[in-house]
């Protein structure tokens, strides 16, 4: 009996070691982060995994007449399997598992990705649409790193402020209302369920709080997270809840559970769709937004097709139509000719670089300060996250 | 006594038993080891990547930070709440079932109390959002008493959870109480107990392991619980959730917090094993 004991434990011993061992080995260290850029394309490998938010990869399942991925993988012969992600968090765990290729990320996971080693630089010559992207989406400090693009951009927009026009009267102009006056919808204010959104309440402090030298919204010292943490803690009160999936905003605005809150612009189509009184605006302080940018997977399998899907992808008619169905601004200058509603452009400020300079693009906080501030240290991005725990308490 | 096994047999027996055991070491122990032992790494904190040096920070940060003590104990209060629902929705459920009713409505009811579970987790929890949303059936049923519908939130959550885990409560208890001698109930009433003395002294002493071990389920699962919060939950965080959002950013902080869940599930498992509702399993 006693000689069983032993054995077992010896053997329980053994099998931890064997664990240890092969956790142990999974760290080793590869000096040559995030691989290379192709100097020329070969054939297609028939395939192509993607990563994109929803409404970027239509293949005519939600809507018959929404469909550029079947004439993508007529015309190249790549199959596309897409992988919708519903926050940028999901977007950088899923390109760790190696298992795609390409991936639609927005500036809050894009430095992410290349400082991982998850994400190679990319060939822009191998990119032919990509010469007519407008000026100002490329090399810009969330989507290349030492002169080199580490993706093709592929379109832009801003984080609006949405109201139901039956429930709130007053038309707001300014994110106060969801910050300092939020008590008068007591119940009824959402906010976007990540821990980017204390961005959102950075901006509102840089013009309401000027004492605490806001420059950024994404470099935030100590004191200048704690301001808007005590912000988002007052907020907290008058939320009813958080969104983060964009079909959850939908019904809790049309259902009247949210009357104010962030949004974009895509949702509020959908919502306005669905016959909700519902209308959105950029306020007066500007607005935190994103920037996406179609990356390739350091370790893609099918870089062939992938490139073959970025070139696809912002090519002018097909960027008009994902510009149109999400409902963003196209960073190809040529798709504004090729949109159906021949204002859409214009709606959406693709070329106003007027508008976007009020459009603080989600950027990864990290230590060094993004604001060029040298004397202070700032917070990170791991530091935001338990901060955003923190406030939903 | 058995015959004493021959070599052959035992080697027989060692082949059975080999993939279950190895199974139950490797993949499911194991995968709880590795998690547990991560919690003792770091993160880079631009990178996300799992930086292996050992430390406890994580466990320090978890036990000193108020924000996750509230966490922690909300969670604690939720799935102990469900489970009171569930007890009592299910003993009076589970009594009609095996005692009162016939066998003519026995196997309806039954199925009754199945069918929920064939349904998808999120259909159900998505039903529900529907339903107590501020223009939901709810809401619509309480406005004629003047009431108003809990809305999203803990009460919601609560409510959704009691649902989804009810059969877990009713079939064990059902088939406790179906196994009850019926002589029992006779004897009890020919020494003159009333129904209401039968239920206490003889009913409920002869179901408490059931519903202990009914409450199993429904405490641990309301523990491990996040979809049913983010559907319902309205601004309620509870233990999944915080892991969720921490499991891509900050693995090993993740995994410290999972270990509040697992040894929160082995205290409840050792009070309801000292009460003896293990013994039957």
């Amino acid at each position: 009996m006693r000689k069983r004991k032993m054995s077992a434990w010896r053997s329980a011993a053994a099998i931890c070691a064997l664990l240890l061992t092969a956790a142990g080995c999974g760290s080793g260290n590869d000096d040559d982060k995030g691989g290379h850029a192709p100097d020329k394309l070969g054939k297609g490998e028939g395939k192509v995994n993607i990563i994109a938010w929803a409404g970027y990869a239509e293949d005519g399942s939600n809507d018959p007449k929404v469909d550029w991925v079947h004439p993508f993988e007529k015309k190249t012969g790549c199959q596309v399997n897409t992988k919708t992600a519903g926050t940028s968090d999901e977007m950088v765990s899923l390109m760790k598992t190696g298992q795609y290729d390409t991936v639609s990320a927005s500036g809050d996971a894009t430095l992410r990705l290349i400082a991982s080693g998850d994400a190679a630089p990319v060939n822009t010559k191998l990119v032919p649409n990509y010469k007519d992207i407008f000026p100002a989406l490329k090399q810009q400090p969330f989507n290349s790193k030492d002169g080199r693009m580490y993706g093709i951009p592929h379109g832009r927009g801003a984080n609006l402020l949405m109201y139901r026009t039956d429930k709130v009267t007053s038309a707001p102009d300014s994110w106060r209302a969801v910050f300092d006056d939020a008590a008068r919808y007591d119940g009824h204010v959402t906010a976007y369920d990540s821990p980017i959104y204390i961005a959102d309440a950075a901006l509102y402090l840089m013009r309401a709080k000027p004492s605490l030298g806001i420059k950024n919204p994404y470099a935030l010292d100590q004191k200048q997270l704690d301001a808007a943490v005590a912000l988002l803690k007052k907020q907290h009160k008058a939320v009813g809840e958080y969104w983060s999936d964009y079909q959850k905003e939908i019904t809790a605005f049309k259902g009247g559970d949210s009357v104010i809150g962030t949004t974009w612009q895509v949702i509020a189509n959908l919502t306005q769709a669905e016959k909700a009184p519902v209308k959105a605006v950029l306020p007066k302080e500007g607005a935190t937004g994103w920037s996406d940018t179609w990356m390739v997977s350091a370790k893609a399998e099918h870089p062939n097709c992938a490139y073959k899907w970025l070139d696809w992808i912002v090519s002018p008619k097909v960027n008009a139509q994902v510009a149109e169905y999400f409902g963003e601004a196209p960073s190809n200058r040529k798709a504004c000719a090729e949109t159906s509603a021949p204002d859409h452009c214009a709606i959406f400020h693709a070329d106003d670089e007027k508008y976007f300079k009020r459009v603080h693009f989600w950027t990864t906080p990290i230590k060094q300060c993004l604001d060029g501030r040298k004397d202070a240290d700032c917070t990170d991005y791991a530091q935001w996250t338990r901060a955003w725990t923190e406030v939903k308490g | 006594m058995p015959a004493a096994p021959t070599p052959g047999s035992r080697l027989r027996l060692t082949a059975l038993l080999a993939p279950p055991l190895l199974w139950l070491t490797l993949a499911y122990l194991g995968s709880l080891a590795i998690l547990l032992l991560s919690a003792f790494w770091a993160t880079d904190s631009f990178t996300s990547d799992v930086v292996h040096t050992w430390n406890t920070d994580n466990f320090h940060e978890l036990l000193t930070t108020p924000v996750y003590r509230t966490i922690a104990l909300r969670t604690l209060s939720i799935a102990a709440a469900v489970t009171v629902v569930d007890a009592l929705l299910a003993l009076p459920m589970a009594f009609f079932m095996a005692r009162v009713a016939g066998g003519r409505w026995r196997r309806p009811l039954l199925v009754a109390v199945l069918t929920p579970l064939w349904a998808g987790y999120l259909v159900k929890a998505y039903a529900w959002r529907v339903m107590l949303g501020e223009d939901g059936v709810v809401g619509a049923a309480l406005a004629p008493f003047g009431l108003h519908g809990p809305g999203y939130g803990t009460t919601a959550v609560v409510i959704v959870l009691a649902y989804l885990w009810l059969p877990y409560m009713i079939l064990p208890v059902y088939a406790a109480l179906e196994r009850l001698p019926e002589r029992m109930l006779e004897a009890s009433a020919d020494l003159g107990a009333g129904a209401w003395r039968t239920l206490r002294s003889v009913v409920l002493p002869a179901v408490r392991p059931a519903v202990l071990a009914g409450s199993v389920f429904t405490f641990s699962l309301s523990l491990g619980d996040y979809l049913t919060v983010q559907i319902v939950g309205g601004k309620t965080q509870l233990l999944g959730n915080v892991i969720a959002s921490q499991v891509t950013l900050d693995l090993p902080m993740a995994a410290a917090l999972s270990a509040v869940p697992v040894v929160l599930i082995v205290c409840y498992l050792a009070a309801v094993r000292r009460a003896g509702a293990l013994d039957s399993l």
